[in-house]
């Protein structure tokens, strides 16, 4: 059976609070493991010594970083809330308001990186 | 009747696009309907194929959504077209979009081969197997499980699936992984996980188990929010993952 006569789901299908939620999961799950080799090189530097690992957190010392690293708080936070979703879901078979949870963990998230904000200047 | 008719005239049209083709392929067409304003998606597709083209193919029995057989992607979600009034998914532009359900081989039209939906049903270990009888016997005495016990009421909580295809037809997982048992099959094997009366919970948990089953399913709750009997296949799974955890850490029970 060739597959161009299979039909495939669309963004139709899929518009509904729990898929976004398994998206926000995933890309936040991506986002932070492309992150990770930036970190581990990042205290890298400090095998070189101290001189070089405080020379880079200088060098990073500015509102570009700040914002990324806000932006690094809310794929955090959006991780850890939707693994809870779904361990909710898993474990302790929480069927209905789902919705509800889904709009908890996105609240979550962002009320973690407005706190972020306000310890960063 | 009068009033019908009246009804008729003064409707504009709608404009179907219907998907035609078969396994090589295909592409819309559209075609121009009456807009009542009263009708079923199923209506609109039996009023093309019997005043505007007879060769136009789709699948349906009972017209009141017992069946499970018109499920079709009506505007790009999976739907039964029996259940499902034409003037509440029609665009405003006046369009309607119909295409055979997704993830499934397409025979001719609007048509899908239903096969490899049932076929997982049977590797998810969907068949009873009475506990007090051996293989294919049918034991002479069943046990009473009370209605309102928990234990028939956990049983009795996915029980109503019609097998009409439309979880599955929505599930990104099976289209990643041909192979996945999908949302129907699982919910069949945790309904009768939960039955006390069926005997062959080991072997089917060994069914469920795996890149093809349950531990497949990302959550994505499309199943659930999709089915059209409000059924919630996502929570079925996500019993069988955790009975299958479970029992790992049971002594012995990693096998």
């Amino acid at each position: 059976m060739p597959l161009d006569a299979t039909h495939r789901l669309d963004l139709r299908a899929r518009n509904h609070p729990a898929y976004w939620g398994f998206v926000l999961h995933r890309l936040s799950g991506i986002g932070l493991a492309l992150f990770l080799p930036l970190h581990f090189w990042a205290l890298g530097q400090a095998i070189q010594g101290e001189a070089a690992l405080d020379g880079f957190l200088r060098w990073t010392d500015n509102a570009l970083f700040k914002f990324a690293e806000w932006g690094l708080v809310v794929l955090l936070a959006l991780h850890l809330a939707g693994g809870l979703r779904v361990m909710a879901l898993e474990f302790l078979g929480w069927r209905a308001r789902q919705k509800d949870l889904v709009a908890a963990s996105a609240g979550f998230a962002l009320l973690i990186g407005l706190l972020f904000l306000f310890h960063a200047g | 009747m009068a009033e019908t008719e009246l009804a008729e005239d003064k409707a504009l049209a709608w404009t179907v696009k219907v998907w035609r083709g078969d396994a090589a392929g295909g592409g819309f067409a559209e075609y121009a309907v009456p807009a009542r304003a009263n009708q079923t998606v199923l209506d609109i597709v039996t009023h093309i194929q019997r005043e505007l083209d007879p060769s136009l193919a789709y699948r349906f029995a009972c017209r009141v959504g017992m069946c499970g057989s018109c499920a079709m992607e009506v505007n790009g979600r999976a739907r039964w077209t029996c259940r499902t009034h034409a003037s509440k998914v029609v665009t405003e532009g006046g369009t309607l979009e119909l295409r055979p359900l997704a993830n499934l081989p397409v025979i001719r039209d609007l048509a899908t081969d239903m096969a490899p939906f049932f076929d997982k049903w049977a590797k998810a270990g969907g068949r009873f197997q009475p506990k007090d009888a051996k293989d294919g016997e049918v034991p002479a005495d069943f046990a009473v499980v009370p209605p309102a016990s928990k234990k028939r009421q956990e049983a009795d909580a996915g029980i109503e699936c019609i097998g009409c295809g439309v979880c599955y037809a929505s599930c990104d997982i099976v289209a990643w992984n041909p192979d996945y048992l999908g949302p129907a099959a699982l919910n069949r094997a945790w309904t009768l996980v939960n039955d006390v009366r069926d005997g062959a919970r080991r072997g089917r948990l060994d069914a469920v188990a795996g890149d093809a089953g349950c531990h497949s399913c990302h959550s994505t709750q499309s199943c659930t929010e999709r089915c059209p009997k409000n059924l919630d296949p996502s929570s079925a799974i996500a019993g069988l993952k955790r009975s299958i955890f479970w029992r790992f850490l049971e002594p012995g029970g990693d096998r």
